[in-house]
C-alpha cells in the first residue's frame, strides 16, 4: 500500500506540474493579436496589476455579479487556501512559526470550505439557471472536493490518524527515503481522492487558476492610443 | 419587418434586469438570412456550405485557438459559476436558456472539448462535449446571431471571459465553411465597392453635404462647409454614413460641421473612406476587418491630414481606438500631438472646457434627455485622459447644451449598460423578434425615467443605436423621434459667431440701457 500511493503521488505531482507547466507555456506563447480589456481599464502596467490582484483576492467582477456566487465562492477559495496553509506542516520540517500559528484558523476554514462548496453545490440543483448549464463533471469536481474536505476533516473530529508516521511518509516522498504509510482508511481515502484531483487539475475547468492570469480582458491595459500595441507572437494565421 | 408576436407596449413596465423564467427553445427558430455566392465570394469565403465542411470547421477552430490567446483561455476557464447567466439582454428578453451567456459560450466550447481537450476525446458525455453535427450548426448559427458581442457579460466574468470573442470565432467559423450572414457580408461588400455600408455613391455623397450646406446657412445665417475630398484639410472626419442619410444620424453630423465651423479648423470627409463601421469585426473576420480599416488609413495619406476623428458610432470607435494603430499603423504621419484617433466628442468636449463654444441651453428645454451608453464605447474603448471618460465626456456634452438631464437606472448605464438590442451585425429586418426582445430591459430603464423625470428624449452616440431605437421605440409606446444623436443637441443649442442664433441671444441678454 505504501509503494502504491508513493507512486502514484509520483505520477499526480508530475501530471499536475508538467500539466500545468505546459498549459500556462501554451497560453504564454499564444499571441494575443489585439487589445480587448474591459473597459473602464487601467491605463498604466501598475493598474492592470492592480486590477488583477484585486480580482484574484477579492472576485471583483464576481462581487459585481452576484452576492450568492460571490460569498460561497470567496468562503471556499480562501478557506482552501487556509487549509492548504495548514498543511505546511506536513512538508516542512521544522514547521515555521506562521504555519503553527495558523493551525487553528486552518481547522475553521475547513468549514468554510466545505460549507462554501456545499452552498454553490446546491445552486447546481436550487437554481434553474445554473441547473442548464452543469455538467456531470461539474458535478464530479464539487463531489470530489467535498469529499477531500469531509475525509480532511474526520481525521481530526471523528477518527484521529497517526500524523507522525503520515509525516515521516511525506518527508521520505520528498526526500526519496520511503517510509511507510499509515493503514487508516480515512487516510487513504483523503490521499487517494487529492492524488485525483491533482491529476485532473491540468485536463479541467481548474485550469481557471493559472487562466484567470492570461485572460485579455483583465490583463491589458488600455493605452492604444498612447502606444501602438503589437502582439509580440506570430500574427495568427489566415 | 419578420412575423413577431412581441407586443413592446405589454413589457414595458417592470424591472429592466427582471430576470425571466426559462424558456427552452423559445428563440432557435430566430435566424438570420443567409448570404449567397455574390456575396460571399469578395469577402474571401466559399460561395456555400462545403462538402467537408465538419472537417474544415473543426481544423478553422484549431487556427483560431492557435491564434487567439482569448478565445483558448475562455474556452478553457469557464467554471460554470452562473455569474453571466442573467446578465445579456437577449436572455432577459427572450428567457431561452441558450442566450445565456455561458450558454452560447456552449455551443462552441462542447465542439472545442470533443475535438481538443483529452477529456472531451475520452468521455464526452461526461464533460458536455458534442460532435459537430448539422443540428448542433444550426444552432450556432441561430444563437451566435443572438449575440451583439457588447460585452456586458464580460464585466461580470470572474475570468473576464468575452462571449464577444467567443461569437467572433464562432463567426468567422461559419464564414469559413460558406455559411456566412447576409447582412454583414453584403455591407462589407459596399464598402468594399463602393466605400460604405448604405452604398451611397461620390455623386450622391457630394449633393446631400451640399444641401446640408444650404440647410445649416437658411437656418443660421453662417456658410458652415461640409468639405468632401479637400487634400490639405488638418482633419479627417470619419463616420458612419448613415450621418449622411436619415434622422437623427443627419442632425449629429450637421452638428459635428457647426463645431468644427466654429472651431475655426480645416477638415474634410473622404468619399474613399465614407464609412466609419467595420463589420469585419461582427463577422470575427482579422482580414476583412484590417481591409476596411486600411482604407481610413489610405484616405488620411491621400488626402494628406494631420489628424483623425471619428463620429458618432460606437464600433467604429472600438476598431478606431482600440484596434486601428494595431491593424494598419503606424500613424506616424499624422500629428503626434493630438490624439490618433479622436471622438468627436472629445474635439467638442475640449472646446467646451477651453470655453470657445457658446451656447442656449434653452434651444433645447423641449427635451427632457437621457443618456444611452453605447456598448462598444463603454466596455470596448475610451474617451479622454482617464478610465471612465467615455461616461463622463457625452453626459458633460449634454448637460453643456441642455437643461433637463436624467440618468437611467445605475445598472443600466455606464460599464452595466444594456445594449440597444440591434448592435454586432443584427440590425436587420428578419431578426425583428430578437432585436425587440432584446430591447426590452433599455426600453424598461427609459420608461422607469420617463416616468419618475418625465423624461421625453434619449441621446446616442452610435449609428446603430439610433437606427435600432428608431424601429423599436414605437413599438413600446414611445415616439419613434425620442431617440436624438448627442451632436443634435450640440447643433440646436450652438451660438456660432455671427450666427443669427447668436445676434437674437445677445440682444435678449444684453445689458438694459439704463
Amino acid at each position: 500500500m505504501t509503494a502504491l500511493y508513493a507512486g502514484l503521488f509520483y505520477v499526480a505531482t508530475l501530471v499536475l506540474v508538467g500539466g500545468l507547466a505546459y498549459r500556462i507555456a501554451q497560453y504564454a506563447r499564444t499571441p494575443a493579436p489585439l487589445k480587448i480589456p474591459t473597459t473602464p481599464a487601467p491605463i498604466t502596467r501598475a493598474g492592470v496589476v492592480a486590477r488583477m490582484f484585486r480580482e484574484v483576492t477579492l472576485f471583483e467582477s464576481l462581487f459585481k455579479s452576484n452576492k450568492w456566487i460571490w460569498v460561497f465562492g470567496w468562503m471556499f477559495h480562501v478557506g482552501l487556501a487556509l487549509v492548504l496553509f495548514r498543511h505546511l506542516r506536513y512538508f516542512l520540517q521544522p514547521v515555521p512559526e506562521l504555519v503553527v500559528l495558523a493551525q487553528p484558523a486552518g481547522v475553521i476554514a475547513a468549514f468554510a470550505m466545505v460549507g462554501g462548496l456545499l452552498a454553490l453545490w446546491a445552486r447546481r440543483f436550487i437554481v434553474p439557471r445554473v441547473r442548464y448549464i452543469t455538467n456531470y463533471s461539474d458535478h464530479l469536481i464539487l463531489a470530489l472536493l467535498v469529499a477531500i474536505g469531509l475525509s480532511g476533516m474526520a481525521m481530526k473530529f471523528v477518527a484521529h490518524t497517526d500524523i507522525v508516521s503520515l509525516k515521516a511518509f511525506i518527508l521520505g516522498l520528498m526526500y526519496f527515503d520511503w517510509r511507510p504509510l499509515p493503514q487508516d482508511p480515512i487516510l487513504l481515502v483523503h490521499l487517494g481522492l487529492v492524488a485525483a484531483l491533482m491529476i485532473i487539475f491540468p485536463f479541467s475547468k481548474l485550469l481557471h487558476a493559472p487562466g484567470v492570469f492570461f485572460s485579455p480582458t483583465r490583463n491589458q491595459a488600455d493605452d492604444t492610443r498612447e502606444r501602438r500595441y503589437v502582439s509580440p507572437l506570430s500574427p495568427r494565421k489566415a | 419587418m419578420a412575423p413577431t408576436k412581441f407586443n413592446g407596449k405589454d413589457h414595458v413596465h417592470g424591472d429592466p434586469i427582471e430576470i425571466p423564467p426559462l424558456a427552452c427553445g423559445a428563440m432557435a427558430d430566430s435566424k438570420p438570412f443567409v448570404a449567397s455566392p455574390a456575396m460571399q465570394k469578395p469577402l474571401g469565403f466559399p460561395g456555400e456550405l462545403v462538402d467537408n465542411w465538419q472537417e474544415k470547421a473543426i481544423n478553422r477552430l484549431g487556427e483560431l485557438v492557435n491564434g487567439s490567446r482569448a478565445l483558448r483561455v475562455y474556452l478553457d476557464s469557464c467554471v460554470k459559476c452562473g455569474a453571466c447567466t442573467d446578465k445579456c439582454h437577449y436572455f432577459m428578453g427572450t428567457g431561452d436558456p441558450k442566450n445565456m451567456p455561458v450558454a452560447r459560450q456552449d455551443l462552441l466550447r462542447s465542439v472545442y472539448r470533443r475535438y481538443f481537450t483529452l477529456g472531451g476525446k475520452i468521455a464526452p458525455k461526461l464533460v458536455g462535449a458534442r460532435d459537430l453535427t448539422r443540428d448542433v450548426l444550426d444552432e450556432w448559427y441561430s444563437y451566435f446571431h443572438q449575440c451583439s458581442q457588447c460585452r456586458r457579460c464580460s464585466v461580470f466574468c470572474p475570468y473576464g471571459i468575452d462571449t464577444a470573442e467567443v461569437s467572433m470565432a464562432a463567426r468567422d467559423i461559419m464564414d469559413t465553411i460558406g455559411l456566412g450572414q447576409k447582412y454583414s457580408n453584403e455591407i462589407i461588400g459596399k464598402v468594399f465597392n463602393v466605400g460604405n455600408n448604405l452604398g451611397l455613391p461620390q455623386k450622391a455623397l457630394r449633393a446631400t453635404l451640399e444641401s446640408l450646406e444650404e440647410e445649416i446657412e437658411e437656418d443660421t445665417g453662417v456658410p458652415v462647409k461640409l468639405p468632401l475630398d479637400v487634400k490639405g484639410a488638418d482633419i479627417l472626419l470619419v463616420t458612419p454614413s448613415a450621418d449622411f442619410f436619415a434622422s437623427p444620424h443627419m442632425e449629429g453630423l450637421i452638428g459635428y460641421a457647426k463645431v468644427l465651423h466654429e472651431a475655426g479648423v480645416s477638415w474634410t470627409l473622404s468619399s474613399y473612406a465614407s464609412e466609419a463601421a467595420n463589420f469585419g469585426m461582427f463577422v470575427g473576420s482579422h482580414e476583412n476587418m484590417k481591409k476596411v480599416a486600411e482604407r481610413i488609413r489610405i484616405a488620411a495619406e491621400e488626402l494628406g491630414v494631420k489628424r483623425l476623428v471619428f463620429g458618432e458610432c460606437g464600433h467604429a470607435w472600438r476598431v478606431a481606438y482600440s484596434f486601428l494603430n494595431t491593424l494598419v499603423g503606424p500613424l506616424d504621419f499624422l500629428d503626434q500631438n493630438y490624439p490618433i484617433p479622436q471622438h468627436i466628442c472629445e474635439f467638442t468636449n475640449d472646446l467646451i472646457e477651453n470655453g470657445k463654444l457658446r451656447f442656449d441651453k434653452s434651444k433645447n428645454d423641449e427635451f427632457r434627455l437621457t443618456f444611452h451608453d453605447s456598448c462598444n464605447v463603454a466596455r470596448a474603448s475610451r474617451m479622454g485622459d482617464k478610465p471612465g471618460g467615455q461616461f463622463e465626456i457625452p453626459r458633460a456634452i449634454l448637460r453643456a447644451t441642455c437643461n433637463h438631464f436624467f440618468d437611467m437606472a445605475p445598472e443600466t448605464i455606464h460599464e452595466k449598460t444594456l445594449c440597444c438590442g440591434g448592435g454586432g451585425g443584427l440590425l436587420t429586418d428578419e431578426l425583428m423578434d430578437v432585436r425587440l426582445k432584446g430591447a426590452q430591459p433599455r426600453m424598461r430603464a427609459l420608461q422607469e425615467v420617463a416616468e419618475e423625470h418625465g423624461v421625453t428624449h434619449m441621446a446616442a452616440i452610435c449609428a446603430i443605436c439610433k437606427a435600432q431605437f428608431s424601429k423599436v421605440l414605437p413599438q413600446f409606446g414611445f415616439d419613434m423621434e425620442s431617440i436624438v444623436s448627442v451632436h443634435q443637441m450640440v447643433s440646436n443649442a450652438i451660438l456660432m459667431t455671427g450666427s443669427r442664433q447668436a445676434e437674437e441671444y445677445d440682444a435678449a441678454h444684453a445689458a438694459p440701457v439704463s
